[in-house]
């Protein structure tokens, strides 16, 4: 089985200095859950971005979904991105938009009809524990608030890959702990996940993730399950 | 065609997207109203010189001799009775004569037996006026005395005037909206960069450019339309203005420059077109902006 997504020697390089990320070599099973770790400047948030389609490597290919996303064509990078939610690492709310209307965004961006969205928005502004904020606006919420509408925002289109960049950053640990219950929850749901995380304490909370770790632009495999061809087979069984 | 929905419409804040934009247009509607004002005035002006006084001449008859005069002015009538593209003619009679003569001569110097030369209008038609030479043969012929002023002649460098300027008026408009294109351009690149985040934002969901230009489409054309309906309510009042000033003048040549229905057909017509030059152009800078991006 082919991975939802598969880096092939993917290296990504800022300007002219050294490249930041070299020979990624990897593939992400459909459905499983990922954390991606590593000293801070190690290049998570780059090799995220790659695989939101927020930036073209410098050489090596990606496939998405089984398809080359390097040379896409730039008209259909939009339907492509409607399939991959992202929690980014600063939320990105947009400030004079209501919680209920960011969480919104992402359906009305898709074409969703105003009278089919209400009903799933309230859904999920209750899941993430926000249903009496509906009308608050970002700048009035708290931290941890603010993070929790931007994954009520990440996950609302169904995506079938999420990808979280430092989700708990800011909150505290039983926060933390709830967020990532969330996007367990998400998992079980089918979700294929990635979560870039400095936090070790959070790696040992989801029982079925794998571990990527990347430390000075290279990629360590510490379980094995990112071997590219996939081998072994106990990750895939 | 505008797009945008009610809820994409708060995807911007409230508030003006365009900055100075509507006012810049405003002024350029303004002046380009009154550069299209008096080019379509002078185009008008030249088209009814060139056609109805063009066509009239002036047929002198200078003899000393009162009964060679009559003669001669006898002969010149039957021969414009007969010749082909003469719409009508008229001999100015003794009274016409003097009214004409009054304001040089005054009334001490109008004395009837001042030797004054017989003079009768004429009327051509189109093909009359290409076939004036003949007919000013004739004229000549019947009556040696004849002298054919033709009112084309002393016209022709003011219709040739009042054509260039009506030339340069068009120039000036075309000039007009070329400005009001770059300030759309202007201001749909500032408002690009001030929600800058927001679109970033909308692309990462998967927005389209189609779908991020028109957000800002619709509130620049109508902030253009704004500004350029304000500029036309400037200009009209202008416009009407000198009209009536010109209307107090009331000389036949000044009297000749006005404006058509239709001119102010076209006028009004402006702040719709360049709301439309706005939305497109608005809509061309924001997809060029974005296809710059990844
Ligand atoms: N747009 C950019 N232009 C130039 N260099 C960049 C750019 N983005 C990141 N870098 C550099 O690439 C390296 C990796 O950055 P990246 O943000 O991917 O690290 P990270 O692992 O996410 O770090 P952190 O844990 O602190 O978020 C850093 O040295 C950074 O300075
Ligand atoms: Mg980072």
């Amino acid at each position: 089985m082919a991975g939802i997504v598969q880096f092939e020697n993917v290296g990504l390089r800022y300007g002219t200095g050294a490249e930041t990320l070299s020979d990624l070599s990897f593939s992400l099973a459909q459905g499983s859950f990922y954390f991606l770790t590593g000293p801070s400047g190690a290049g998570k948030t780059s090799l995220l971005k790659m695989l939101y389609l927020s930036q073209r490597p410098s050489r090596g290919s990606i496939r998405l979904f089984g398809e080359d996303v390097v040379q896409l064509r730039r008209a259909r990078l939009p339907g492509f991105r409607r399939r991959i939610g992202v929690v980014f690492q600063d939320f990105r709310l947009i400030p004079h938009l209501s919680a209920f209307d960011n969480i919104a965004l992402p359906l009305r961006i898709a074409g969703v009809d105003e009278r089919d969205l209400v009903t799933p928005v309230r859904e999920m502004l209750a899941w993430v524990g926000l249903a009496d904020r509906a009308s608050a606006r970002p700048p009035t919420l708290s931290g941890g608030e603010q993070q929790r509408v931007a994954i009520a925002r990440a996950v609302i289109g169904r995506p079938e890959i999420l990808v979280a960049d430092e989700p708990t950053g800011n909150v505290d640990p039983e926060m933390a702990a709830r967020l990532l219950h969330l996007f367990d929850a998400l998992n079980t749901l089918g979700t294929t996940i990635v979560v870039a995380t400095h936090d070790i304490h959070l790696l040992s909370r989801v029982a079925s993730a794998n571990v990527m770790r990347l430390d000075r632009g290279q990629l360590h495999d510490p379980t094995g399950a990112l071997r590219h061809p996939p081998g072994g087979g106990e990750a895939y069984a | 065609m505008l797009g945008a929905s009610q809820a994409d419409r708060r995807l911007l804040p409230e508030g003006r997207l365009a900055g100075p934009m509507p006012w810049v247009i405003a002024i350029m509607m303004f002046l380009t109203a009154l550069a299209a004002a008096a080019g379509l005035a002078m185009g008008d002006a030249a088209h009814r010189l060139g056609g109805d006084l063009g066509r009239q001449v002036t047929v002198q008859i200078v003899a000393g001799d009162p009964a060679l005069r009559d003669h001669e002015t006898d002969a010149v009538q039957r021969v414009l009775g007969r010749e082909e593209g003469v719409a009508g003619f008229h001999k100015l009679g003794g009274d016409e004569m003097q009214a004409l003569l009054r304001p040089w001569l005054g009334d001490a110097g109008l004395d009837r037996d001042l030797p004054l030369p017989a003079m009768i209008d004429v009327d051509l038609t189109a093909a009359g006026r290409a076939r004036l030479d003949r007919i000013a043969g004739a004229l000549t012929a019947a009556a040696p005395h004849a002298r054919i002023d033709d009112h084309a002649a002393w016209l022709a460098p003011l219709v040739g005037l009042i054509r260039s300027l009506g030339l340069l008026a068009g120039g000036i408009v075309t000039l007009m909206v070329g400005a009001t294109a770059a300030a759309v351009v202007l201001a749909a690149r500032s408002a690009l960069n001030t929600h800058r985040q927001t679109i970033d934002v909308m692309h990462m969901m998967g927005s389209t450019d189609v779908q991020v230009a028109r957000l800002f489409q619709r509130r620049l054309a109508l902030d253009a339309l704004f500004g350029a309906i304000v500029g036309l309510i400037g200009a009209i009042i202008v416009i009407l203005g000198i009209g009536r000033r010109l209307g107090e003048i009331g000389s036949g040549l000044v009297g000749s420059i006005a404006l058509p229905w239709t001119a102010w057909v076209a006028l009004l017509a402006l702040p719709l077109l360049a709301g439309l030059l706005a939305l497109a152009v608005a809509r061309l800078t924001v997809q060029r902006a974005l296809a710059r991006t990844l």
